[in-house]
């Protein structure tokens, strides 16, 4: 064993089960939360074969992608939906598995919601049979997506047959300006180094900025590790993030509560520990960013001009492609473009600090006329929070649609989706060609760009509303 | 699970980077539990915006339509975790796919459904693209896992990585929850030594009257 450890090589040493036959290492999974997109599919398996849930106690199950988002919704308002809820439904409770159904006051997106809960430890493995449960590494865990056969594996034996990862660390330096978020930061990352970079690896993010992000920052721009081609990113939890969980519904109390402390204080990367990759990015005068293309990497500052095609043939092509499906021209300015639709939601930017620093851009103002703007919460409870604060009133009042939580326009799996050809700025994570419906031009980018965007109706500098 | 031993059949090419699976397998306007996968499979991008069949798509080809290898670029299979990216490419008979490189998830999918996922290095791919493109679908490649080796018209026979682990797996098409079963000692020690070490992980119990707080 090295004596100067990483995180991963903590984490991952301390979940370590046994070496299978084939040589892969069997991961302990501390949480295991479900979702109605691919948990039923797992349920029927295991029924199929006859096996039984290990431990339905550390299981969890969430109602998110295929729920609708209006006020007053049921299991009919998403017809298409219901044949996955109430598969859920019955998988849940046939498996003794707790379900924070459609109606639960804490139902929601189950990234946001699993660290509201608690159920989110640092030092601990998370996973959920979908991508972004990177997004968890914000607490300093090891957040895992997987498939479906994963999924029903992690039932059926609570753990998970990996090969070691390789460890990559990104060293965030300088300070991020008002109005430049950690959604910048991860959009600015990928536009360096690419969508793939991270392939084999879990990406740990260090450095003054890394420090200086909230908790819940922390979870936006590890929610885009997944883009960059990592299965997991983390930060090193912090006091921060130890005030972060105290007290909540999950967390450890007591005598629990200082024996884990004392432990997480020691989870982070050894001084001097090796990475298999180091990285670095000065994020010193970081503008706000935004992609204009169907990949990740295709972002810019949005001061910038859309880039000229560069780079090999493979490159150029993909660029022309990117070109004719968003309806751009290189080297146009960004900014200005006029937009059809913003939506602020998903589980990379719709907390409570995210809905707070959108409602502050749009406090006393209107949409743009024509423009169509959506809010919904990443959680029932965020939702609950953010009409306690009133920030609801600020949205409606400014012509936005205030939906029930889930995971909406993300991915459309609830049948929120734009229309061929409208041009849409969305806080969520993927750009990719028809993600949020057929022909629909989407641009990623942080809820302050996406607030400025929506009273302007043109892509707009959240720094000079 | 499916064994994957050799594959003989027509190659198609798909020369792009970072296909990701919202290409491969759009979400459907209808949502089922039982969805056609077979119909899903790179549905969008082999339609006009007017939904019609784009004759001139390479997958819509006639002489691709039987098609088991697929031959593709960088990053093939980004974006999501959703395994029906896999089982729709098994839909239409794909059971072998060589990229320059494939993402984490996508090839991990892959082998729990015996798919061979061949990951080949730039100069070997591009070699392979070319013949793979002048063949046409005319004349078939073949896939053969035991000698780890591509062979076809126009060139010699490629050589190809895998781990012996991966490579095992596929060819006994190994049970994966059951390989896993067979350390359920383990786990149960995993599970009491941390019940002391770390008691708190091995539970998650909600504490009586909590909320979430803010
Ligand atoms: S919000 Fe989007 S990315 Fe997040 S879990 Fe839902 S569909 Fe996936």
């Amino acid at each position: 064993m090295r004596t100067r450890r990483t995180m991963l090589d903590k984490i991952w040493d301390a979940h370590f089960v046994a070496k299978r036959l084939d040589g892969r290492d069997m991961i302990y999974i501390d949480r295991h939360v479900l979702h109605d997109l691919h948990a039923p599919h797992a349920f029927e398996k295991l029924e199929q074969t006859g096996r039984n849930v290990r431990r339905a106690d550390l299981t969890f199950s969430m109602q998110d992608h295929t729920v609708a988002t209006k006020p007053g919704r049921d299991e009919t308002t998403n017809p298409d939906g219901a044949q996955f809820q109430r598969a859920m439904r019955e998988g849940s409770l046939k498996n003794g598995i707790r379900l924070f159904d459609l109606d639960d006051p804490e139902q929601g997106i189950s990234h946001v919601v699993a660290p509201e809960l608690g159920l989110v430890l640092p030092g601990a493995t998370h996973a959920v049979p979908d991508s972004h449960a990177c997004t968890v590494g914000g607490l300093g865990a090891l957040g895992l997506g997987c498939g479906t056969s994963e999924l029903e594996h992690i039932l059926a034996t609570q753990t998970i047959a990996l090969k070691r990862p390789k460890s990559l660390r990104i060293t965030l330096d300088g300070a991020l300006d008002p109005y430049v978020t950690a959604k910048d930061v991860a959009l600015r990352i990928l536009a360096l180094f690419g969508t793939s970079f991270g392939r084999g690896a879990a990406i740990e993010f260090a450095g003054p900025v890394a420090r200086a992000l909230s908790v819940e920052a922390r979870m936006t721009l590890c929610n885009l590790t997944i883009e960059m081609g990592s299965r997991a990113g983390f930060v090193a939890a912090d006091e921060k993030t130890f005030e972060y969980i105290k007290g909540r519904p999950y967390a450890p109390r007591g005598a629990e509560w200082d024996a884990a402390v004392a432990q997480w204080l020691l989870a982070a990367s050894d001084e001097g520990a090796t990475f298999d990759t180091e990285l670095s990015v000065d994020c010193t005068g970081l503008a706000p960013q935004i992609t204009w293309g169907t990949d990740q990497g295709q972002t810019i500052g949005i001061d910038e001009t859309i880039p000229l095609v560069a780079g090999d043939a493979q490159a150029r092509v993909k660029a022309q492609q990117a070109f004719a499906y968003m309806g751009l021209e290189p080297g146009a300015p960004i900014a200005g473009v006029k937009v059809d639709r913003v939506f602020i939601g998903s589980c990379t930017n719709a907390r409570i600090s995210d809905l707070r620093a959108a409602a502050d851009i749009i406090k006393g103002k209107h949409a743009a006329p024509g423009l169509t703007a959506m809010v919904v919460a990443g959680s029932t409870s965020v939702k609950r929070a953010a009409e306690s604060e009133g920030l609801d009133r600020i949205f409606k009042d400014a012509g936005f649609f205030w939906g029930e939580s889930g995971c909406s326009m993300c991915a459309g799996g609830n049948g929120d989706r734009g229309r061929p050809q409208e041009r849409v700025v969305s806080t969520t994570n993927r750009n990719f060609e028809g993600r949020q419906g057929k022909g629909v031009r989407t641009h990623l980018a942080s809820p302050e760009v996406a607030a400025a965007t929506a009273i302007a109706g043109v892509i707009a500098d959240p720094r000079r509303i | 699970m499916q064994k994957f031993i050799c594959v003989t059949g027509v190659a198609v090419p798909v020369l792009e980077d970072d296909i990701n699976t919202d290409k491969i397998a759009p979400i459907p306007t209808k949502r089922s539990l039982k969805p056609d996968y077979e119909d899903m499979f790179f549905h969008r991008a082999r339609r006009r915006d007017d939904d019609s069949v784009d004759p001139a798509h390479v997958l819509n080809q006639p002489q691709f339509a039987r098609a088991s290898i697929f031959v593709t670029g960088r990053n093939f299979g980004c974006g999501s975790s959703r395994e029906g990216a896999v089982w729709c490419m098994q839909a239409v008979g794909i059971s072998c796919i060589i990229a320059r490189s494939i993402s984490d998830l996508y090839r991990e999918n892959c082998l729990q459904n015996g798919v061979l996922p061949v990951e080949l290095a730039d100069d070997v791919a591009s070699d392979l693209e070319q013949r793979v493109v002048a063949a046409n679908g005319a004349q078939p490649f073949t896939v053969d896992l035991r000698t780890q080796t591509i062979s076809g018209p126009g060139g010699a026979d490629i050589h190809f990585e895998i781990s012996s682990a991966d490579r095992t797996r596929l060819l006994e098409g190994l049970d994966d929850i059951g390989m896993s079963l067979k350390n359920a000692d383990a786990i149960s020690a995993w599970e009491a030594r941390t019940r002391t070490e770390s008691s708190w992980l091995q539970k998650a119990v909600r504490a009586p009257g909590t909320e979430i707080v803010r």
